[in-house]
């Protein structure tokens, strides 16, 4: 019961915040509401059982990404500009409620193979660690390639950013 | 289920950090609203207050963009700690191959960090 | 009771608001958010399937994981890309870099 009205409250706040990031004018305003966005996320993985990715949710989404989001828009001074509607405006919007019926219906008519729901959940640090690193569960090759990832982030920023 | 329990209390201390919030913003309104409070507005009372001085300039400034890069570099160490964290307490599992996967993970962003420092990227001149 | 499917709606509905805002805005910014949120929808759906179908094996949560060392690295060279052109253009309208338009 403590989980259903959760899930709702949290899903009513994660689809009007991301609505509202999408439709409003004033893009400091907008890049707010996505935090909001992302903080009823977390909470949504914290109903899913999964409690570490919930604090990574926080730590990565709000903490940094949120950050990066805002001092972009602090630099490029775009408050004043507003966020203007392309010629899209109206394809995009039948194009994505097209999609969104399309999905919903497949999923209506899929038989998903639930499994038994009655495991007992536990905190899964530890056991994503375990997963994570160990040669067994095949993530460790994964998980180097993400570290080249990243340099590769890091370099391409910084050389598009610098100054000559 | 019981540790989803535990959760319960940061969605309450959130609720009650809005509830706080929004209750201290709205009562002068109200209260503004019922004519409890006289409502006369004047240039010098609707001034923005900075610490007493007279207000210099916009707020929309532009940042530096050299501050960009202290966000990227945080980013990428951000990113780091998700993965050093189930690492850390998963170790006495994992044992020394872990160690060493770790080691050339970390060691693969201490590139990227040397190349920030190489390209000046934290020098304010 | 809650279930999968709610929770794959859901994400479809997040999703799709991702999808309309990349596809009708024109700065830049703002299609780098609706891009996240995608990413996030995506998230969602497979927390939700790690939860649902996998309950012991935890496979959706590592995707996810990695999903967010992407989104990280996309953010990084995105915000990159976008003060470049901000010094090019002096703008973040994505209607204006048409160099290499047909």
């Amino acid at each position: 019961m403590g989980l259903a009205i959760s899930f709702w409250l949290l899903a009513a706040a994660a689809v009007g915040s991301a609505l509202a990031v999408v439709l409003l004018r004033n893009v400091f305003r907008a890049a707010l509401l996505l935090i909001s966005c992302f903080f009823a996320i977390a909470g949504l993985f914290v109903t899913l059982g999964a409690d570490f990715l919930a604090m990574v949710q926080v730590l990565v989404y709000v903490g940094a990404i949120a950050v990066l989001l805002l001092l972009a828009i602090m630099l490029t001074r775009e408050a004043a500009t507003g966020s203007p509607f392309s010629r899209w405006r109206i394809g995009g919007a039948i194009a994505s409620v097209a999609l969104l019926a399309a999905m919903i219906a497949v999923f209506r008519a899929t038989p998903w193979k639930v499994a038994d729901q009655s495991v007992v959940l536990k905190p899964t640090t530890a056991e994503l660690g375990a997963r994570l690193l160990t040669p067994e569960s095949g993530f460790v090759l994964p998980f180097e390639i993400a570290s080249v990832l990243l340099l590769a982030a890091v370099l391409g920023a910084i050389v598009l950013v610098k100054e000559k | 289920m019981s540790f989803l329990a535990d959760y319960g209390y940061i969605g309450l201390f959130f609720v009650v950090s809005v509830v706080f919030a929004l209750t201290t913003v709205l009562i002068p309104q109200i209260l503004t609203a019922l004519g409890v409070i006289p409502s006369k507005p004047s240039p010098a009372k609707s001034a923005t207050y900075e610490c007493g001085m007279d207000t210099i300039g916009k707020s929309w400034v532009q940042f530096n963009f050299r501050y960009y890069f202290l966000a990227l570099l945080f980013l990428v160490f951000d990113i780091e700690t998700v993965f050093l964290y189930p690492w850390a307490v998963a170790f006495n599992k994992l044992g020394l191959f872990g160690f060493v996967e770790m080691v050339i993970f970390v060691g693969i962003l201490v590139v990227a960090y040397l190349y920030a420092w190489k390209k000046k990227a934290f020098e304010w001149k | 009771m809650v279930g999968l499917q709610h929770y794959i709606i859901l994400s479809a509905v997040l999703f799709c608001i991702g999808l309309y805002g990349a596809l009708a805005k024109r700065n830049a910014v703002i299609i780098l958010m609706s891009i996240e949120i995608m990413l996030n929808a995506a998230n969602v759906a497979l927390v939700a399937f790690s939860r649902y179908v996998t309950p012991q094996l935890l496979t959706g949560q590592i995707f996810a994981v990695f999903v967010m060392t992407v989104a990280a690295a996309e953010v990084a060279v995105g915000l990159a890309i976008i003060i470049a052109l901000y010094r090019q253009k002096e703008k973040v309208d994505v209607g204006e870099v048409d160099l290499m338009k047909w």
